[in-house]
């Protein structure tokens, strides 16, 4: 909320420089997000704001508005600024017009006067440009000064008209003094709701700052016939409305508030309307009720309609099928606990929300009234539109539930017809019962005030449901257990009562009683456990959270467990990272069509048909459901990387999202590993480009990761999946069990995904909980190194084209056991020099024993061993 | 016959000054001192000499002889150290030229700073507790002392599920009543990282999702000076030694007493710039003292228990620490941004 400081100064004295009470609030609780600067300094000339030259702009009263012999539109304002003469002021002002040629006015018109070398905003221009006024000459008559418009002084964007203050105001007395200000701009959290109005701040300075709050008087001059007997009020829900007030004003006079109350209005960020409106925006602003006005000759109106004399107000909720148009024009529909304000013709307004069309004084989104009083239709454009004159007004200020109110806030946005309202917005966060009567007599005053009229005698206020007023003893050991400090019962006590909440000690001072004040409905009064915790909050916020020291905790340490699957993720992460690969992470929500994009078109998929995760309300239509797998965004990531980069090698580590039968779906986590592009980076020292990387890139990575990880008794096998190319797909298995397959992406689905077409993309998803679930432990047994030396062999054996690889591997190394440790392949060879349909593997072996110096006789045993075993399993060929 | 081994003397020495590379010395060697070299003859020829005169010719012939070959000893050495030198030089490199580039792998930063929370969290007996992203209302609102309607829900957009009252966590707060209804009656020592949802648009201030790391400690005396002080050290090994923590007063439903922890600014040290908008601060946690229905909720008695609870976002930080403008990076896994980690 924005609070005016001028404003603030009503109610309590500003006893610290304005930045400083900025952190004493923001420390308590009540952010402040800005502070803007109107004419004044703040303190800190590098912050850039428009200061008002205290000599050169003035208050000036202009005594005549002559004509200007050679120009119609411009008028010269003579202008009494205290000075020894009148200063003839050239200006265009529209609204000086009428005044031109009229002699001496009397009382002269305020306003403000800037003099050569003030610096303002360009009224001509809307980039915020600055300007130094200049004397010149103006159709021909000498000038040196300018009445400024609000635009000029930097306090609008209003330009049509220069600024006609109140008649009161000082002639002489520099402008910052009557208009320069400072606007705090506090955020508030939930909790903070009461401090939704400048009293209510200003109770929170007073207790920051050990001052007392000037309330406002609710002092009214009612001289009219009593309001008993002119309407009746009937409140059928107290639950839904605890208190409701009507006072009744009759003849006031309708037009534009005085230049004060505006300005006051605009800080605040609010607009000025009319009197009778601004009063009901002036009061709400001050006090934090909102306030909503009848027109009472149209509530007689409608009682008569339905044979009534006396309007009688009625509090109810919603009838089924009934329905309202409200004043921003939205027809609505209304829920069985919608409470309504309705008379004996029907509904008036939505209790606490917004207003019906029919009922309004005035209809606020069509009216509005300009800074000085001049009206406007704002579809018509035209002045006076509309007939002035006096009219009758009962004011409803009223309590409601603010859950109730939240509701039915809620149900009119889910049908699409959210209601933007002041009053909707405070009270559905909770305003105190108790303020109901005081703003209502403010505001009726205040109308009194401005409009004229005379106030109907006495108030309507039915009050059936008072909160219950929270009253909890809080022991003082709860206060330092739970804060750390140490504080001593009167302490407490005078921090408490800052807030005025009502103290008294008891047990010997070791308790102290606590009673809420009756405009605060935060402090819990059912439950203790909680007061008490809300009452620490309050203690502390006043006492300084910038004087609670550190320490640390002495409390008994909880028994420590290590988490296995977190610590297993990231070994994971640190085997890729070693083997060259950059972790991602991408966005855990997609489309399912994005996703099906890894099947290719006409083909079936191989992915698990699970229901998706799906939005109800989504924010983007690239992001309405959970994944369900991470090769999607893997694609994503890289296709989006090949129009700057030549080459990735990522990975993602992360959960997909399955739903079940059950509310809440399976969360599996996943490890995605995606290659493409060049396997190295390009040098300057090598003549050829590198080559891409294809599918035993990828297999490599694969291979180093079981490696490290010690995975059991891997094996790879060829696999079918709709995502890969046929031929060039892989599982990879553990223990016997796929963990999930890799190889080369189908082109086509690289294709749909946006990769150049020239581009290989490899790629692997695996079950990351089962990979967890294989990791050895810390305690891997670790291989003793042999003392002896090594004796290598190489063999070449030929096999049928179709026999894998691993197979013969597999046999080499079963059959050259104990004494064979390591069979590589080196070489793959078909062509001219073997038969057709068969392939050669060469393989270099490496015989060591543990326990003696191996013999050149004992390796050939060995080697024949293994050949023979070949022989007989692939009949296979030594080749020579 | 000496004279002339004294003339052959002087002729080998002037020579061997002159021989400048290996190919000379080798040439020299032979022709001096070699098996068919002048000194060597004249050691042979001393069978001419009268008996007489052999010991005395026999000795200053192998005294020349000696001195002439250390004197090649030396030549050598200083021959062949002077070509090694030619020879190194001439395989000079332009050492300006760019290297072999190297393939490297790496973390995303979210999970470098995540791991820097572990350990630090650790060090302080904070273990990590995950639990799941797509939550119910009931764990990631309403045990939390958010009822339904209450206008604290306002402050989390909230992506709702088509399944009733299933959503995308706004916090990873759920986990605390999941870790307490675990834990209970032990005390809790936590930190609870994972990622969250908030029903937002995507713009360089704000994300869909994102990291939160909150922690949680539960016990018979945990106190809100232990919150300060714990944070406080998080903020020095995180930050460095000298960083000053400040608490001020917030709302959390969560939590009450609640409090926002700022931590004198990284950059500027306090002093005003641009990344803590001249306020000398930067705000690292939400945090306060767990509050009573929360803790009932968990299983643990607020008669008996308090607890504090605190919750910091990954990626601000990493954001405030790099000069990061644009959190969309996090996600957009741009590897030219990714690299630079």
């Amino acid at each position: 909320m924005r609070v005016p400081i001028s404003w603030l100064k009503d109610y309590v004295d500003i006893t610290l420089p304005i930045p400083e009470l900025a952190e004493r609030l923001t420390l308590a609780g009540l952010e402040v997000g800005k502070i803007e600067y109107y004419g004044v300094p703040s303190g800190d000339s590098s912050d850039g704001h428009l200061v008002w030259d205290r000599e050169k702009i003035k208050i000036g009263a202009i005594v005549e508005v002559k004509p200007h012999p050679d120009a119609d539109r411009l008028t010269i304002a003579m202008v009494d600024y205290g000075g020894d003469a009148l200063e003839p002021c050239v200006n265009g002002a529209p609204n000086l017009y009428p005044y031109k040629g009229q002699g001496r006015l009397d009382p002269p018109l305020k306003a403000v006067i800037a003099f050569e070398g003030a610096e303002l905003y360009d009224g001509h221009k809307d980039d915020g440009s600055r300007m130094v006024l200049k004397a010149r000459k103006l159709r021909g008559i000498e000038n040196r000064s300018m009445v400024c418009s609000e635009k000029e002084l930097g306090l609008s964007d209003s330009h049509e008209g220069i600024i006609i203050l109140d008649p009161n105001a000082p002639v002489g007395a520099p402008a910052q003094d009557v208009l320069g200000d400072i606007v705090l701009d506090i955020e508030l959290t939930p909790n903070l709701a009461r401090c939704w109005g400048i009293v209510p701040i200003a109770r929170e300075v007073a207790a920051l700052t050990g001052q007392r709050v000037r309330y406002p008087s609710d002092a009214c001059v009612m001289e009219g016939p009593p309001i008993e007997g002119q309407a009746y009020l009937k409140i059928e829900e107290p639950a839904l409305n605890p208190r409701f007030t009507l006072t009744l004003i009759k003849d006031v006079e309708i037009k534009p508030s005085p230049y004060w109350m505006q300005r006051r209005l605009v800080l605040a960020g609010m607009r000025a309307i009319n009197n009778m409106v601004d009063a009901t925006n002036y009061v709400m602003l001050e006090t934090g009720q909102p306030i909503h006005a009848f027109d009472y000759d149209i509530l007689v109106e409608r009682a008569k309609r339905v044979g009534d004399v006396v309007p009688t107000i009625i509090t109810r909720t919603a009838r089924p099928g009934e329905t309202i148009e409200t004043l921003d024009e939205v027809h609505r529909e209304l829920d069985d606990f919608t409470v309504m304000v309705c008379d004996t013709a029907g509904v008036l307004s939505i209790g606490g929300i917004i207003g019906g069309a029919e009922s309004e004084v005035y209809d606020a989104s069509t009216y509005t009234l300009d800074a000085h009083g001049v009206e406007y239709d704002a579809e018509r454009g035209k002045a006076d539109a509309r007939p002035r004159g006096t009219t009758n007004i009962l004011l409803e200020v009223a309590s409601w539930n603010f859950i109730n109110l939240r509701k039915t806030l809620a149900a009119q946005r889910d049908r699409g017809k959210e209601v933007n309202s002041e009053a909707g917005q405070r009270l559905s966060r909770g305003v105190h019962p108790e303020l109901a009567l005081l703003a209502n007599k403010r505001a009726i005053e205040m109308m009194r005030r401005l409009g004229g009229g005379t106030i109907a005698q006495g108030c309507i206020d039915h009050y059936p449901a008072p909160p219950p007023v929270a009253e909890v003893d809080l022991p003082l050991e709860f206060v330092n257990r739970l804060s750390g400090i140490t504080l001593a019962s009167g302490e407490v006590v005078n921090l408490l009562t800052a807030l005025e909440f009502e103290c008294d000690l008891r047990n010997g001072g070791t308790v102290i009683h606590v009673v809420t004040p009756p405009h605060r409905l935060d402090i819990d009064p059912h439950d203790p456990a909680t007061a008490r915790a809300d009452l620490v909050e309050e203690v502390l916020r006043i006492y300084g959270y910038d004087k609670i020291p550190n320490t640390l905790i002495v409390d008994e340490l909880p028994p420590q467990r290590s988490n296995v699957a977190l610590e297993r993720e990231e070994r994971v992460r640190d085997v890729l990272v070693q083997a060259g690969l950059r972790e991602v992470v991408s966005y855990r929500l997609t489309t399912p069509e994005r996703e099906a994009l890894l099947t290719p078109p006409g083909a079936a998929s191989s992915w698990p048909d699970a229901p998706y995760v799906v939005l109800a309300n989504p924010t983007s239509s690239d992001k309405v459901a959970m994944r369900q797998t991470l090769l999607s965004g893997l694609m994503d990531i890289a296709a989006a990387n090949l129009r700057s980069v030549d080459r990735a090698a990522i990975f993602e580590v992360g959960q997909v999202f399955l739903k079940t039968g059950e509310p809440l779906p399976d969360e599996p986590p996943r490890l995605g590993i995606l290659l493409v592009g060049p396997r190295d980076l390009p040098a300057w020292m090598d003549q050829n480009a590198p080559e891409s990387m294809d599918f035993y890139d990828l297999k490599g990575v694969v291979e180093t990761m079981a490696q490290a990880l010690h995975l059991p008794d891997v094996t790879y096998t060829p696999a079918a999946h709709g995502t890969f190319r046929p031929g060039r797909t892989a599982s990879l298995n553990v223990a016997g069990a796929s963990v999930g397959v890799f190889g080369e992406v189908h082109p086509l689905v690289s294709r749909a995904y946006g990769v150049p077409e020239d581009a290989t993309v490899l790629a692997a998803e695996f079950d990351l909980a089962a990979i967890q679930n294989h990791m050895a432990d810390d305690r891997f047994r670790v291989e003793p190194i042999s003392r002896y030396a090594a004796l290598y062999q190489d063999i070449a054996v030929v096999v049928d084209a179709g026999a894998p690889a691993a197979d013969v591997q597999a046999e080499i190394v079963q059959a050259g056991a104990p004494l064979l440790r390591e069979a590589r392949l080196f070489d793959v060879y078909q062509g001219e020099q073997i038969e057709p349909g068969k392939k050669s593997l060469a393989y270099a072996l490496t015989f060591r024993s543990d326990t003696q110096t191996l013999t050149d006789k004992a390796v050939a045993k060995m080697q024949q061993k293994v050949i023979k075993a070949l022989e007989k399993k692939f009949d296979a060929k030594l080749r020579v | 016959m000496l004279e002339e081994l004294e003339a052959l003397n002087d002729e080998a020495r002037a020579e061997l000054v002159e021989v400048a590379d290996s190919e000379a010395l080798r040439t020299w060697e032979l022709a001096y001192i070699g098996r068919n070299g002048q000194v060597t003859g004249m050691l042979r020829r001393v069978g001419d000499l009268p008996p007489a005169q052999r010991p005395a010719f026999g000795q200053r012939a192998n005294e020349v002889k000696n001195a002439l070959q250390a004197a090649y000893g030396e030549r050598e050495q200083a021959i062949k150290a002077a070509e090694l030198a030619e020879r190194l030089a001439a395989g000079a490199l332009d050492v300006s030229l760019p290297g072999r580039p190297v393939l490297t792998g790496g973390l995303h930063p979210t999970t470098r700073m995540l791991r820097r929370f572990y350990e630090i969290w650790a060090d302080m007996g904070f273990q990590v507790y995950r639990s799941r992203d797509v939550e119910d209302d009931m764990h990631n609102f309403e045990l939390l002392n958010f009822p339904p309607h209450h206008p604290a829900r306002d402050m989390q957009d909230t992506f709702f599920t088509t399944e009733k009252d299933v959503i995308l966590r706004t916090h990873t707060s759920p986990g605390q009543i999941r870790a307490m209804r675990e834990y209970y009656p032990e005390p809790i020592r936590v930190i609870l990282p994972g990622m969250c949802y908030r029903h937002e648009q995507i713009t360089a201030r704000s994300e869909v999702q994102f990291n939160q790391v909150e922690g949680l400690a539960v016990g018979r005396n945990i106190r809100m000076t232990d919150l300060k002080g714990t944070i406080a050290e998080f903020a020095r090994r995180m930050y460095g030694s000298d960083r000053q923590v400040r608490f001020r007063a917030s709302y959390f439903p969560f939590t009450e007493p609640s409090m926002e922890v700022d931590v004198s600014c990284i950059l500027c040290d306090g002093a005003g710039c641009r990344v803590c908008k001249y306020t000398g601060w930067l705000e690292i946690a939400g945090s306060g003292m767990v509050h009573p229905n929360v803790l009932r909720n968990g299983g643990y008695d607020p008669a008996v228990y308090t607890g504090f609870a605190f919750g910091m976002g990954p990626e601000r930080m990493i954001m405030q620490k790099h000069g990061i403008e644009d959190i969309r990076y996090f996600w957009g896994n741009d590897l030219r941004f990714l690299q630079q980690f």
